[in-house]
């Protein structure tokens, strides 16, 4: 099995995004995992500042060379940022998918939905479950 | 469902670190580790494939020159020893039963390089309507074929094969050796790149296989999978059979007029493709590149104005252009390069444009 990165100091999502809560914002992006399974990555689009997303509503699509794959809102918020670097560059989700590859800043609905997210070692066993 | 079957090369592409995907019934390398890089080593360098599951049915007899050429498009009598050319199979009603390489080994012996989903459906096709005199084996089994690619191919093979195949010209092959095993060093590829496709024993294959990683180290090669390959053949504008032809598409529709003897030939197919021709063809593939942001995908509807007027059959990043490119049909009154299409990309039409293919390389 490939080795994939998981900080523990994030939460994580059943369809490989994660969040990390920061002053009553929450910063959005892709694991390794799903930077590595999607490959070389080519597109990605993202939603206007100022758009709400319930938990679980695709927010984006990210598009590699042979795949194309929503981007689900780990939790419900309104976007008060968005990374515009990755429309130029896009393979910085490849390159660095918990830092310059962040996708989106959300302000939550409702907070107490990141505890409903995986821990790190949750996610690694939903990771392990998937990898051959 | 029917287990994967497996190439000579399956346990070297998992020691590898391949992802392994099912196409046609194998279960193949779609990439060793980035596309991009395994694209751009083909352009720059050199990329190893493994395409050991494409088949090859060998014709033999006094009747095999007359069987092939009631068979393929491009004409047959003129072929000589020791020369390749492209060729479709065709119906009756003009379709494309599969496209091939069509190979002169002797005066009375040829082989057919196919596509791997359509071996059964070609031998049937094949055995069918073969005239006396010849026999066809269907050797797709017991062949390994690796494809050697890029600018550097030429160097890596000189030093391990013999005759040189750098004295080749493209669309010329030899029977000789590779690595001290039999080998046909065919100048040929799929990838729009100098290169050479390598024919050579089943039992054989893992032997090459190691020997060109291991020679061609130094000069930048890489392993490349499936991935790199139909990118590469996309640059190039080389068709994909499934994609932009099938059993109702025509190699006319598809603009492969000049792999096709209409003047000459006397094969399965002619009389309708003839008549297609004095008819004016209705729809046309087309090359087109995306002027906004996206990837075309295969399946995507494209549009003129308002108008839905086709379906996108291959698209993808191209790593050499840096933009988006793609093949779809059109009718033929939209098909001069220039036109403004859309293709519908989820919710959005993007703007794109008809260019003259190949996207990359040779015009």
């Amino acid at each position: 099995m490939a080795d994939y990165d998981i900080p523990r100091s994030l939460r994580y999502s059943r369809e490989d995004e994660w969040a990390r809560a920061d002053g009553g914002r929450v910063t959005v992006g892709v694991s390794d995992y799903a930077q590595q399974q999607l490959g070389d990555i080519v597109y990605v689009e993202l939603p206007p500042v100022g758009k709400t997303f319930e938990k679980g509503e695709p927010f984006g699509v990210v598009e590699s060379v042979k795949a194309v794959a929503d981007l689900y809102a780990p939790i419900g918020g309104e976007v008060v940022e968005v990374n515009a670097a990755l429309s130029d560059h896009p393979e910085q989700v490849n390159e660095d998918c918990y830092g310059d590859g962040w996708m989106i800043v959300l302000a939550p609905t409702d907070e107490s939905e990141l505890e409903a997210l995986l821990d790190a070692d949750a996610y690694a066993a939903h990771v392990a479950e998937r990898s051959p | 469902m029917s287990p994967l079957r497996r190439t000579p090369l399956y346990e070297r592409h998992r020691a590898l670190g391949a992802r392994l995907v099912e196409f046609a019934g194998y279960e193949m390398p779609v990439q060793y580790g980035s596309i991009l890089a395994e694209h751009r080593a083909v352009r720059e360098a050199a990329g190893l494939f493994d395409v050991s599951h494409m088949g090859q049915l060998h014709f033999d007899g006094p009747g095999a020159e007359a069987s092939v050429a009631r068979l393929v498009t491009c004409p047959v009598p003129t072929l000589r020893v020791g020369q390749v050319r492209y060729a479709l199979l065709c119906h009756e009603s003009g379709g494309v039963v599969d496209d091939v390489t069509v190979h002169r080994t002797a005066a009375d012996r040829f082989f057919l390089c196919v596509n791997a989903a359509n071996v059964a459906k070609d031998r049937e096709h094949v055995q069918r309507h073969a005239g006396p005199d010849a026999r066809v084996q269907d050797r797709s089994d017991e062949t390994g074929l690796l494809a050697l690619q890029g600018p550097a191919s030429a160097r890596i093979l000189a030093a391990l094969a013999q005759p040189d195949p750098g004295a080749l010209r493209r669309f010329r092959f030899a029977e000789g050796r590779v690595a001290g095993r039999p080998a046909l060093v065919s100048r040929t590829g799929y990838t729009g790149s100098d290169g050479f496709e390598i024919y050579c024993a089943a039992d054989d294959a893992v032997a090459l296989w190691d020997a060109l990683l291991e020679r061609g180290r130094g000069e930048g090669v890489v392993p490349a999978g499936l991935g790199a390959r139909d990118t590469l053949r996309l640059e190039a504008a080389l068709p994909l059979y499934g994609h932009e032809l099938d059993d109702e598409t025509t190699p006319l529709e598809a603009g492969l007029d000049r792999f096709v003897d209409l003047e000459g030939g006397r094969f399965l197919g002619a009389h309708a493709l003839r008549a297609q021709r004095a008819k004016g063809v209705a729809r046309r593939l087309v090359g087109f590149e995306l002027l906004g942001r996206g990837v075309a995908r295969a399946g995507h509807a494209l549009f003129h104005g308002d108008a839905d007027v086709g379906r996108v059959t291959s698209g993808a990043p191209s790593p050499t252009l840096g933009k988006s490119i793609g093949l779809g049909y059109v009718p033929a009154a939209l098909a001069p390069v220039g036109t403004d299409l859309a293709v519908r990309i989820r919710d959005q039409k993007v703007p794109a444009r008809v260019v003259s293919t190949p996207f990359v390389g040779r015009r």
